[in-house]
């Protein structure tokens, strides 16, 4: 529907040649603007609708308190679901280590909520099949969990900020929402609208970028230099994503991109996970509350897991 | 007259919802004592881990992401 649509826009009306380079482009471009934003309004509208209202304040007092496996599922679990925006990780991560809640869970919510969320693994399931979107969510919230179990082993505790331990929360704010039909529809419409105002600009550059890589960058580029099938492929692609900010949403495009011209499944995944969940601006946020030296670690240990992520997943697709 | 406070570390949202406040304030023809809560132990204070957070006359109204028209309205009039 959504090819038919563009064929018809960019090479009919737009008048342009399907086999020439920009034709392409474009026609990916708009081919993808449609169906994206189809996607994401349907998904953002259908979620506001049903989510059980989760937030930061209530994640903080399902986890508190409970043994700690059970803890780190429900850190990892509600972290995919639940929406905070990356300037919240202070209060958030002072408000968990207020709470008694071990860093090392906190850590694993810090790493699963950017990587995963409803928004990212509707349009993978839309755009690259169900298959890798389930691999994807499996391979998020593994890492989220070993991701923060490593933490934990490091005693990050050490390299927390001396004020942290110091701020008292005040008894936290459960805010009441409407729960009648009409406040539901409300309040799923302006979760629509603003999600839509916060993204649009990632998810057409991500487009954009993708639609560039899918009519100009040549397969020969990328095959002597992604697709190699080198052992190095999936580190050069962690590496590219940590200067590369973008959210879970936006880099699927480029994502698509790549795949169409022959990098491996696990290369992809690893560049998309680098890019969501390893960047500077995240990085420079947390140091407010942890020093340099747990900053590093941190890094290092998301690094090295996308890399094992993207290891694995070209060894058991056979492209390695 | 109203005290609203406006709680977030100074990211682009916790401006946003300041301005809409402001916006919203001056088209009613309220006057309202508007204060952005920058300091992180105040803004944990109030209970909130996910700002920006919204604080009239003491009280949580909002917490989480931007507030729509209509709730910033309510809250400059009501």
């Amino acid at each position: 529907m959504f090819d038919a649509f563009s064929s018809i826009l960019v090479y009919q009306w737009l008048g342009l040649d399907s086999s020439s380079h920009i034709g392409a482009a474009l026609h990916f471009f708009v081919m993808d603007i449609a169906k994206i934003f189809t996607l994401l309004v349907i998904v953002i509208y259908i979620m506001g609708l049903f989510r059980a209202l989760l937030s930061p304040e209530r994640v903080r007092e399902y986890i508190r308190n409970r043994p700690e496996w059970q803890a780190r599922g429900m850190a990892v679990s509600l972290g995919a679901i639940t929406p905070f925006c990356s300037c919240s990780s202070v209060p958030l991560f002072i408000g968990f280590v207020e709470a008694g809640i071990p860093l090392g869970i906190t850590f694993s919510f810090l790493i699963a909520s950017p990587m995963i969320n409803e928004v990212a693994v509707v349009i993978l399931i839309g755009i690259l099949g169900w298959e890798l979107a389930t691999l994807y969510v499996i391979a998020g919230l593994t890492v989220a969990w070993i991701g923060g179990l490593a933490m934990q082993k490091l005693k990050p505790e050490r390299w927390v900020e001396d004020y942290v331990w110091k701020i008292q929360v005040g008894s936290t704010a459960l805010l009441e929402h409407d729960k009648s039909l009409k406040g539901r529809h409300n309040y799923a419409i302006s979760e629509v609208k603003e999600i839509i105002r916060r993204i649009w600009k990632w998810v057409v550059l991500g487009i954009g970028v993708g639609a560039l890589f899918h009519g100009f960058v040549p397969e020969n580029w990328v095959s002597e230099n992604l697709a190699g099938g080198n052992w190095y492929d999936v580190p050069t692609a962690v590496l590219l994503g940590i200067p590369l900010y973008s959210n879970a949403t936006g880099v699927i495009p480029v994502a698509e991109a790549m795949l169409g011209k022959g990098v491996a499944v696990g290369t992809t995944i690893a560049l998309m996970m680098s890019v969501a969940a390893l960047s500077l601006p995240e990085l420079l946020i947390l140091r407010k509350v942890i020093k340099w030296q747990a900053l590093a670690q941190f890094a290092g240990i998301l690094a090295i897991a996308f890399i094992l992520v993207g290891w694995i997943f070209n060894l058991v697709s056979g492209s390695f | 007259m109203k005290n609203i406070k406006v709680l977030g570390s100074g990211c682009k949202n916790c401006e946003t919802t300041a301005n809409l406040i402001k916006i919203a304030a001056d088209q009613a023809g309220v006057e309202i004592e508007l204060e952005k809560i920058t300091d992180i132990a105040e803004i944990m204070s109030y209970g909130v881990l996910s700002t920006p957070g919204v604080v009239i006359d003491g009280q949580l109204v909002h917490a989480g992401g931007l507030p729509g028209p209509d709730m910033v309205r309510q809250w400059v009039t009501g």
